[in-house]
């Protein structure tokens, strides 16, 4: 098993037929009816994403974005499964960004698994009856007599088989029989698919031999450094571009039109160089006079006033209102109130943004970490008015996503300076452009009130949720859902929402929305559960009610699907028993629970933590249950998300990014403080297998464990945290 | 100046202050060895010289360079060394990385901490290895990938393929 980079197609192939076949979300996945390969490759194509050589070795597109997630590994597994490969035979080939041949190509969502779990089974099964034609045509027998072991094809009944490379040529020729009539096998059968099979370019990163979008490399290449306004939208007014034309290894410098847009292309100075960090250390040279947009208004301060005062006026926006909340709380036994809130907080993957463009005759060749590379070639048509079909772009490994790279701000900033200059330029941000320059998960405050009932129910619940708005859109990632748990589950509920203007751009990140909510609601679930003198996982399992699916409102689509509540409390109970919920544990330390329902995955967890005198804490070990149905495709993938997951939200109590006069303050990890090793405890990750379609595992592990490690907070000290990050000072005791 | 990268000399001509990581990036053509933070708060970009670790991109090439340079390591030869192959073999046994994009410095600590505790701690190995930075969370099989390069019995190697 190894992987390269090629394309797997040439565009010369003899006939390209694309059958189109509606998918769900309106994803139209493109299947070729391929000729026979040129002679010189000594392989034939059986379709897209299928190329199979004469010495049996068998090429499989990835047609997505990788960013870690583990889709190159996992999206190839579906197709050899059903074409039933020998995987030890399988070469993994990453795909050009080509809509026309693979149908939407991106990283988002988790949406990998729900959107390929049908279509791509269904590309290898197809590949294989062509094979088993090919086959019984030679031997003059019907092809539902002769069966496949991995990389052959046999006739059983007079013992004749024939591997698959010697089969490609003439299967490549066979009529391809429709996606949907072929097929599939029976899930016992799997040979692939539900078996560890590490990650294909493992090899490659463990000896640094695997390229990511930083390491590409073009003849005469220069390097790129570009310096942006610190306020969001700024333009220049002068720069002192001769001084910087004079420093050691620097070629050019020049200044690129930007716009004011949230997200774009941003004005700046780019300095081009023989080394990228000739390029980076002129900016230390460079005096720029900028004319700040409106967005300089904003600071952390400013902001937090702004939410204070929309709490103090009625809610602008009531996104939903069921039954009678009034009279809930006025028969209430018990009610509680709080207020709760959580920062900004920035993507920081490991690899800075980074670029390579190349701009020859009209056509650009773009080679790009990208999570969606469909964003980057809009952005380009739009801002420099190169059309989407002269834009040519390589998916290159990413180091890390976590939707960072949904934003394609570096892509057109690098082929708007390779347009200037007649060389292939690699544009590279350091980790402060990172930081201060990106599409944050925006902050967010809650006004969270609950009545609790003689019987200890949760009778009524009201959020006034104070956010952002962009024109008169609530800003990316802002928003609540109108299906923000315990809506459905209870009678009484009214959510509301309030928006302060942002000139600030926001984004996607892991679990977008999720792992803001998870926080603010999973903790006052707590609180409710405290109230109600109730075991905080029994009080939860009790709002969820009885067995039942709280049903997705018309239209609800993928934000506000159908939401099992059987399936949402067995991980729960399963964590809880896995953890030894309810067990003794000494004064300082504590257990706290949480579940979460996002991207279809249906989540819970369970933290240990212990407080320390001092306030400081520990996270002891985090146990994580998720129902993502069945099968796991690949387990120790499946199982990594989950575990990095984990980690994750030991980072979102503790980072944060501030602004002060439009600027973001925190600039790298001295002051955007990520997990480490030592921070960082064993993880026990538990499946339970539904009798479900199987759905995605890069986000829905999140947003439990935020809430869960602060709930274990609040049992280990009484202190309840509703602010992140968490101030270490408030958790002093003893 | 002249360094020693791999074994190898180099001739090359850059301005002092230069760090190490871009004269093994963009001069010499060494990628293997990444850029993460640009100040010594990530560990991606970590390289030995002469056997201890050390953060390339806070590292002028002036100091690692001249008639008595010192002999530098980088990622693409530790499959060359013992230690380093071993530590890539256990890598891939557990399936450690994710995104990958932090894993060359990860191996370049790992093999340090290696050579100096041939059968670390818990606390060895939070000690040597929380310099360098997984987004991806990978720590617990970063943990034992170590212990199993280390030939420790972790008694838990649930996810080696």
């Amino acid at each position: 098993m190894t992987s390269s980079s090629s394309p797997l197609l040439s565009t010369s192939r003899r006939t390209f037929m694309k059958s189109c076949v509606a998918a769900g979300g309106g994803l139209l996945i493109g299947v070729s009816i391929a000729g026979k390969a040129s002679a010189s490759t000594g392989s034939a194509a059986l379709n897209t994403y299928v190329r199979i050589a004469s010495d049996g070795s068998v090429a499989i597109v990835a047609k997505n974005p990788e960013i870690g997630q583990g889709v190159k590994t996992m999206l190839p597994m579906l197709i050899a499964e059903e074409l039933d490969a020998d995987w030890s035979r399988v070469v993994v080939e990453q795909a050009m960004a080509n809509e026309d041949l693979y149908g939407q190509q991106f990283a988002g969502g988790s949406r990998a698994t729900p959107i390929h779990w049908n279509q791509l089974r269904q590309v290898g099964a197809v590949a294989r009856a062509m094979l088993i034609n090919a086959a019984a045509t030679k031997w003059k027998v019907s092809p539902d007599t002769c069966k496949t072991e991995p990389g052959i094809v046999i006739h059983p009944a007079s013992g004749r088989t024939a591997p698959f490379g010697k089969l490609a040529e003439k299967a490549a020729l066979m009529p391809a029989p429709a996606l949907e009539d072929v097929p599939l096998k029976s899930s016992k059968d799997y040979r692939i698919i539900g078996k560890t099979t590490p990650n294909v370019d493992g090899p490659a990163l463990a000896s640094g031999r695997q390229e990511f979008g930083i390491d590409v490399e073009r003849p005469n290449m220069v390097y790129a450094a570009y310096q942006k306004c610190p306020v969001y939208g700024g333009k220049i007014k002068s720069a002192n571009l001769e001084k910087v034309l004079s420093a050691k290894g620097v070629l050019d410098a020049f200044v690129i039109e930007g716009d004011t847009a949230l997200h774009g292309l941003h004005e700046g100075v780019a300095i081009i160089a023989s080394n990228w960090w000739y390029a980076n250390q002129a900016r230390e040279l460079l005096e720029i006079e900028w004319d700040e947009s409106p967005a300089a208004i904003h600071s952390t301060a400013q902001l937090e006033n702004a939410a204070q005062a929309l709490f103090n006026a009625p809610p602008q926006i009531t996104i939903r209102q069921d039954g009678d909340v009034e009279t809930a709380f006025a028969d209430a036994k018990t009610r509680i109130e709080a207020e709760y809130s959580y920062p900004f907080l920035a993507h920081v993957p490991m690899e800075p943004q980074n670029c390579v463009a190349e701009f020859k005759d009209g056509q650009l060749e773009i080679w790009a970490p990208t999570q969606r590379p469909e964003e980057g070639r809009g952005l380009i048509e739009k801002y420099l008015g190169v059309s989407g079909d002269n834009v040519k772009i390589h998916l290159i490994r990413c180091g890390g996503g976590f939707g960072r790279r949904l934003y394609n701000d570096f892509m057109v900033e690098a082929a708007a300076i390779a347009m200037r200059i007649d060389r292939p330029v690699k544009l590279v941000w350091t980790r402060e452009d990172d930081v201060r320059h990106d599409l944050y998960r925006p902050g967010g405050w809650h006004r969270l009130e609950a009545a609790i009932s003689e019987d200890g129910d949760l009778t009524a619940l009201t959020d006034h949720f104070v956010t952002f708005s962009d024109g008169d859109q609530t800003s990316n990632s802002a928003r609540l859902s109108p299906v923000e748990f315990p809506a459905r589950a209870i009678p009484n509920i009214a959510l509301n929402i309030s928006r302060t203007p942002l000139g600030i751009p926001t984004g996607a990140l892991r679990a977008p929305v999720s792992n803001a909510m998870s926080f603010a609601f999973q903790s006052f679930l707590d609180e409710a559960a405290y109230a109600a003198e109730a075991d905080p996982l029994e009080f939860r399992l009790k709002v969820m009610g009885a067995p039942r699916v709280l049903p997705a409102p018309p239209g609800g689509g993928r934000f506000a699907p159908d939401y099992d509540m059987t399936r949402q409390s067995e991980v729960l109970k399963l964590a809880g028993e896995k953890a030894g919920w309810g067990r003794d544990l000494p004064k300082g330390s504590g257990l706290g629970c949480a579940f979460y329902f996002s991207h279809l995955g249906h989540f819970a967890s369970v933290v240990e933590v212990s407080v320390e005198k001092s306030g400081d804490y520990k996270v002891n070990k985090i146990w994580v249950v998720g129902d993502v149905g069945t099968p796991i495709i690949n387990p120790t993938n499946a199982r990594n998300q989950v575990e990095g997951s984990a980690i994750e939200a030991l980072s979102h109590v503790r980072c944060q990014v501030t602004f002060e006069n439009g600027r973001a303050v925190e600039s790298n990890f001295h002051d955007y403080p990520l997990a480490r090793m030592k921070d960082a405890p064993p993880v026990e990750v538990h499946f339970i297998e539904s009798d479900n379609s199987p759905t995605g595992l890069g986000e829905p592990a999140l947003p439990p464990v935020i809430p869960a490690i602060t709930n274990a907070i609040y049992a280990a000290t009484g202190v309840r945290i509703r602010k992140l990050p968490i101030d270490t000072d408030l958790l002093a005791w003893g | 100046m002249k360094i020693i990268v791999n074994g190898k000399p180099h001739e090359i001509d850059v301005d002092e202050d230069m760090p190490l990581l871009w004269v093994l990036r963009d001069e010499i053509g060494l990628k293997g060895t990444k850029f993460g933070c640009g100040v010594a708060q990530c560990g991606a970009c970590t390289v030995h010289v002469d056997g201890a670790p050390m953060r390339s991109c806070i590292t002028p090439v002036s100091l690692v360079s001249g008639d008595d340079a010192p002999k530098i390591t980088t990622i693409e030869a530790m499959e060359d060394t013992d230690i380093g192959s071993e530590l890539q073999s256990a890598w891939i046994a557990h399936d450690v990385p994710q995104c990958g994009y932090c894993q060359s410095g990860q191996i370049m600590s790992a093999a340090a901490l290696l050579a100096d505790h041939p059968s670390p701690s818990d606390t060895d190995i939070d000690d040597a290895m929380s310099g360098n930075i997984c987004r991806c969370g990978t720590y617990n099989r970063i943990r034992a990938a170590i212990k199993t390069a280390a030939g420790a019995n972790t008694g838990d190697d649930g996810e080696a393929a």
